[in-house]
């Protein structure tokens, strides 16, 4: 597996023409997460790829083909923090819900949402940590799922430049085009 | 500079004209129609084809052929839609061309208006980029981003697709403001591994692999350098033709799958491969495992995403191929190579006599005949267009090519219907040059409606047609490989001279060997364009061939003497 952290513009089409890339070139995206960063104008792509390390480097390489990124880290072998959100809601009716809130004690998960026979689980953690508590869930019955799939940051600082967005051209616009994050 | 208010359509030729533009080869339709309005009173030079396709194979002939980027215009839906072969086909040669197609107006997008289509959508996979415009403020900028993107870097197609509110809306025209920022489009990369200059001292039996890069970046007078300083022989890719001329001693000729068989078994022998603006494509290399199983390798190119795509190599270099190899020279060590290219020569010597120009004249006309009476006669000075097939391969053995940009043919796409339209393009960029037109009879036929538009502008392009009646490189696979099954390869075609004279142009039909010199002489002679149809053997094959995925060193050979085909 290799992980990336990938800067793009905030244009119109940017995530049509990084999936568009991985698609053509046969890339397998085991996950893609995208949000805004800390710079207005500039998004951040956490892209988990089931390659090698030398397609890793073929994968940086191409991604730099495309326009609207403007740098893209291999953060694979770097020391980092990993997380993952989930929503979880599973069933928990008056005599299971007291099993049910200790285990989300017990995994430091939250409970969002209470009804007579269900409750929603919020739990952010490792990939790992997130499907340890719902393999232990399962057996009171998940009835549905969301995951944000896998943010990742490195630790301490990654050298280069401060980024800033390209000028606006970097697109295909759209006519409803109103400046937010249209991916 | 002081801004004026203009519409976006004359934003657009005012940019148009600015970037150096002199030419668009177009179409004309609804979308775009504020455009062609506009264009009237620009200093454009508009050359109306016959199908969308044929604009942009005209453009990219016109940017092969003169360094420049071409430009082709077309209107929305089904004029987009018709330049996507030729797009794809700039794209995998690296060609700068700008496309310019009208989108409906924005308020009609998504509502599948009349002739509307997701134009950016389709070319986004096989554009450098692509722009949707919807408004006139930002034309100036998508039409200098996109002549920046085409030409940096290693070069490639842009479509710009302006919606017709976009045409038709003003604003203040700020040329200046529209600057593009060139750091953002430099995309070149770093390079990794092994000390290439320890690499080509240290190697004994060397060799160059010249590729297309060399051309599009200049580095043919470094390259040549390069190799007559270290002593080190040359080959070439299809689209590496005229990176180092056919007649220096030290140039082998083509490699790959009908490369000369001397040059793919010196490939096979070498110690190091210096592979210079190549991509390793597989009709190349054959058998990527055995493929050069004892040579190091340098790989020099710009686009790093090449590095380790089909090859492994042992040192890679991010950069113009020029500039890298000119940084070289200083530091190359004097090496004796001379038994290196002895064996090399003594390998061509065994080749040369199964060539099939050498043979006595049978009373039957062959390709490479035609061919080679073509460059003997043009002096090797012509620039000369080609299609896919076997046509395609005869030319790259037969035509002998002394200089950069005089080859121009769809190597990676391999799209058939290229060469016309291309050939025009060529004329249009290089009035001055010898445009010769080299085609199949299924080729010819995908775009000959270009004969008109060759007409109307009073284009001096000269047709070779190669008819063999088969769909002939697909017959020879058939032949070696599926049993001489022909499915679909016997095709028919019109009496070409006839339907050259319905264009009015002049035509002449060509079967034995002793006419072709002086039908080429006479074609020769005619200002306003020829199209002689040649009508060799309908069995021949290409010689040698490495069947696709085989070991580069496996080659089928010309059996020898030549067998008879069929039609004794």
């Amino acid at each position: 597996m290799q992980t990336f952290a990938v800067y793009v513009d905030n244009v119109p089409g940017v995530l049509n023409r990084v999936s568009s890339l991985f698609r053509r070139r046969a890339f397998n995206i085991e996950s893609l997460t995208v949000g805004h960063t800390e710079v207005d104008g500039l998004s951040r792509m956490t892209i988990v790829v089931d390659t090698d390390e030398r397609g890793g480097r073929l994968v940086e390489a191409n991604l730099y083909k495309v326009l609207p990124v403007r740098r893209v880290v291999n953060i694979t072998q770097m020391p980092t923090i990993a997380r993952d959100l989930a929503m979880i809601k599973v069933q928990a009716n008056a005599e299971s819900r007291p099993q049910v809130m200790q285990l989300v004690e017990v995994y430091r998960a939250r409970i969002v949402d209470v009804s007579p026979e269900t409750l929603v689980i919020e739990t952010t953690g490792t990939e790992d940590k997130v499907d340890s508590l719902l393999e232990i869930l399962k057996p009171y019955g998940v009835l549905e799922m969301v995951r944000t799939g896998r943010i990742e940051m490195a630790r301490g600082s990654i050298e280069g430049p401060a980024l800033v967005p390209g000028r606006a051209m970097h697109g295909a616009r759209g006519p409803h085009d109103s400046g937010a994050m249209s991916v | 500079m002081s801004t004026r208010t203009l519409t976006g359509a004359q934003i657009l030729w005012e940019s148009l004209v600015r970037e150096g533009v002199e030419v668009v080869f177009g179409y004309p339709g609804g979308a775009i129609l504020p455009a062609y309005d506009a264009m009237l009173d620009y200093p454009i030079r508009h050359i109306l084809v016959r199908h969308e396709q044929g604009a942009t194979h005209m453009a990219d002939g016109y940017a092969r052929a003169t360094g420049k980027v071409g430009v082709a215009i077309a209107t929305s839906g089904p004029g987009a839609t018709n330049m996507v072969t030729g797009i794809a086909t700039a794209q995998m040669d690296s060609s700068p061309i700008v496309c310019i197609t009208g989108q409906v107006g924005s308020g009609l997008i998504g509502s599948d208006a009349f002739q509307e289509t997701d134009i950016t959508g389709i070319t986004l996979p096989i554009t450098k980029h692509n722009y949707l415009v919807t408004h006139a403020s930002e034309v100036a900028a998508a039409v200098r981003e996109a002549f920046a993107v085409a030409r940096h870097g290693r070069p490639g197609p842009v479509l710009i697709d302006i919606t017709k509110d976009a045409q038709l809306g003003t604003c203040d025209f700020d040329w200046e403001a529209a600057t593009p920022d060139i750091e953002a489009i430099d995309r070149s990369g770093q390079g990794f591994g092994a000390d290439a200059i320890e690499l080509i001292n240290k190697a004994q039996r060397p060799l160059i692999l010249a590729g297309h890069g060399i051309i599009l970046g200049g580095g043919t007078a470094a390259v040549q350098r390069l190799s007559e300083q270290a002593q080190i022989p040359v080959a070439m890719t299809l689209l590496g033709i005229g990176s180092v001329p056919a007649s220096h001693p030290l140039n082998l000729g083509m490699m790959g799958m009908h490369g000369e068989a001397w040059v793919n078994t010196a490939i096979q022998e070498a110690d190091l491969l210096i592979a210079l603006g190549m991509r390793f494509d597989d009709r190349v290399t054959g058998n990527t495992r055995t493929y050069a199983p004892h040579a190091k390798k340098i790989h020099v190119d710009i686009d790093p995403a090449e590095f380790n795509k089909n090859i492994r190599v042992d040192a890679a270099i991010s950069g113009d191929v020029g500039e890298v190899v000119t940084g070289w020279l200083p530091h190359l060590a004097s090496v004796d190579r001379s038994p290196w290219l002895d064996h090399i020569n003594r390998m061509r010597g065994d080749v040369a006599v199964r060539d099939i120009k050498n043979m006595p004249d049978q009373g039957h006309l062959y390709a490479a005949h035609v061919i080679h009476d073509i460059w003997r006669i043009t002096g090797g000075n012509a620039i000369v267009v080609t299609d896919v097939g076997q046509h395609q391969m005869w030319e790259a053995q037969y035509y002998h090519h002394e200089a950069p940009r005089s080859l121009i043919t769809s190597g990676g796409l391999g799209t058939m219907g290229f060469a016309l339209p291309a050939a025009i393009g060529a004329k249009v960029g290089r009035p001055d040059a010898e445009v010769w037109v080299v085609v199949g009879d299924g080729g010819f036929q995908m775009t000959l409606c270009e004969l008109a538009t060759m007409v109307q502008e009073e284009l001096d392009v000269k047709v070779c047609i190669i008819n063999n009646g088969y769909l002939g490189m697909v017959r020879q696979w058939q032949e070696f490989f599926y049993q001489r099954r022909y499915a679909a390869t016997p095709i028919t075609a019109p009496d070409f001279e006839k339907l050259a004279a319905a264009y009015g142009v002049w035509g002449a039909t060509v079967e034995a060997r002793s006419e072709v010199e002086s039908t080429v002489e006479a074609a020769r002679r005619n200002t306003r364009g020829a199209v002689i149809d040649f009508r060799v053997e309908q069995e021949d094959s290409v010689f040698p061939m490495v069947p696709a995925g085989n070991d580069l060193h496996n080659m089928i050979r010309r059996p020898s003497p030549i067998v008879e085909t069929a039609a004794d």
